[in-house]
């Protein structure tokens, strides 16, 4: 005999070995809006009961993929919170324009892409300023360890909603055609993204070190010493010189020494150890 | 405290927009077609017009052009708030002068990001 309490330890554990994700046990509600529909698609009337099956039974590949997919909260929006995307774009790209003037190639990741707004924000950043830019490689990256997320940001294509929320009108018309009932992506900015699916606490090989990486309202949800594990290796794919950027909510304080704030651009990270001493102080 | 005044010929609309406009601190009028709102524009002009595009006696586009065409008329904010949502609609009201553009159905994060969006807030 199996108990609901043993139900929501299966999935607890499930989320954080597979995501690093801690399920509270307040958040009961969660499960039961989110399962719902994957335990109907499997026969099941209510949560709890299929959660107490899996626990007995076991839970195969496919079907602890779909339950991980299933409770991750995607939400996003394009130019979210709007503050970082103005920094990047009146002080760290320019910055970034200086010190990369000899390689002209700029990387940059955007960690926990959901559904593709987020790189996609920073690209149009890119192309709206076209001359600046011309004979650049500027590599943008999303990731996301949601599948079903990457294959819709892959897809450009947004609701109407979607587009009202974060989009000014002027982009809009700037970088979007009516689809049907959707809002598809210009091929030129469309261009400028690669998605590919990615745990953050899973084997990843993402090449060189980008010089931004924007790893915006995912730590939040992780166990802090998953969030630690986190910022560590993001710490390693970061170029000595570059900038994390984090969610509005979030911070490092308190959860990982690799990273100092960026005095001078709030809400953005440095890599510690790499600044000189008199760096952090000077302001 | 901004004043906002919202055309549609919709009282529901209206209303729904109202609370929403209120909640955001402005201090809000009505009218239910374009020459209604073009006569309260020249008693007093609001700092923000929430624009429904079809509507009886006088359209959104007509007041929107009647409006920018006189000197006073150039200061307000103007969103379009309607059920066009192709790109054709939406250069137009641009080209018109529309400062904003929202495709209906609306709820507050749409309304307030909007507003945000052209630093009426
Ligand atoms: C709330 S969204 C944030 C999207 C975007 N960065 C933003 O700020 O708008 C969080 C995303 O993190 C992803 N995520 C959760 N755990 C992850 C992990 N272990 N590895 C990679 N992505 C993860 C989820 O799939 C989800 O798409």
């Amino acid at each position: 005999m199996t108990t609901p309490d043993a139900g929501f330890d299966c999935l607890s554990s499930l989320l954080r070995t597979r995501a690093g994700i801690e399920l509270a046990r307040t958040k009961t509600y969660l499960v039961e809006s989110r399962l719902g529909p994957l335990a109907r698609v499997h026969g099941f009337v209510n949560v709890s009961e299929f959660l107490q099956r899996l626990a007995r039974d076991g839970i195969g590949e496919a079907l602890a993929t779909d339950l991980v997919e299933a409770m991750l909260n995607n939400e996003t929006f394009f130019f979210r919170d709007i503050q970082p995307f103005d920094l990047l774009k009146e002080r760290i790209l320019p910055q970034l324009r200086t010190a990369r003037a000899a390689s002209r190639r700029i990387r940059i990741w955007s960690a926990a892409a959901s559904t593709g707004q987020e790189p996609y924000s920073v690209a149009m950043l890119f192309a709206e300023d076209r001359e600046s830019w011309e004979g650049w490689t500027i590599d943008i990256v999303g990731t996301d360890i949601s599948r079903r997320a990457i294959t819709r940001a892959r897809s450009g294509l947004y609701s109407q909603f979607e587009v009202q929320r974060g989009l000014s009108i002027h982009r809009l018309m700037a970088h979007f055609e009516k689809a049907g009932e959707h809002w598809e992506l210009s091929p030129e900015i469309r261009a400028k993204v690669r998605f590919q699916p990615l745990n953050l606490l899973g084997p990843w090989s993402l090449g060189a070190p980008f010089d931004i990486i924007l790893c915006r309202n995912v730590l939040m949800y992780l166990a802090h010493a998953c969030k630690q594990e986190v910022l560590a290796r993001i710490h390693r794919q970061l170029s000595p010189d570059g900038r994390l950027v984090l969610g509005a909510a979030e911070t490092v304080l308190g959860v990982s020494d690799a990273f100092v704030p960026d005095w001078q651009n709030r809400g953005l990270y440095l890599p510690a150890g790499l600044q000189p001493p008199a760096f952090a102080r000077a302001v | 405290m901004k004043s906002c005044l919202i055309v549609d010929d919709s009282k529901v609309i209206r209303k729904v927009a109202r609370r929403i406009l209120e909640d955001l601190s402005f201090a809000t009028e009505e009218a239910a077609d374009g020459r209604d709102a073009l006569e309260q524009c020249r008693q007093a002009m609001p700092d923000v017009i929430l624009l429904d595009w079809n509507m009886p006696v006088m359209s959104g586009m007509e007041f929107l052009s009647v409006l920018r065409a006189e000197q006073e008329g150039k200061r307000p904010v103007v969103v379009f708030c309607t059920t066009e949502n192709d790109m054709a609609h939406i250069r137009a009201a641009i080209d018109a002068g529309a400062d904003e553009y929202i495709m209906k159905p609306f709820d507050r994060d749409v309304i307030e990001a909007k507003l945000a969006q052209v630093g009426a807030l």
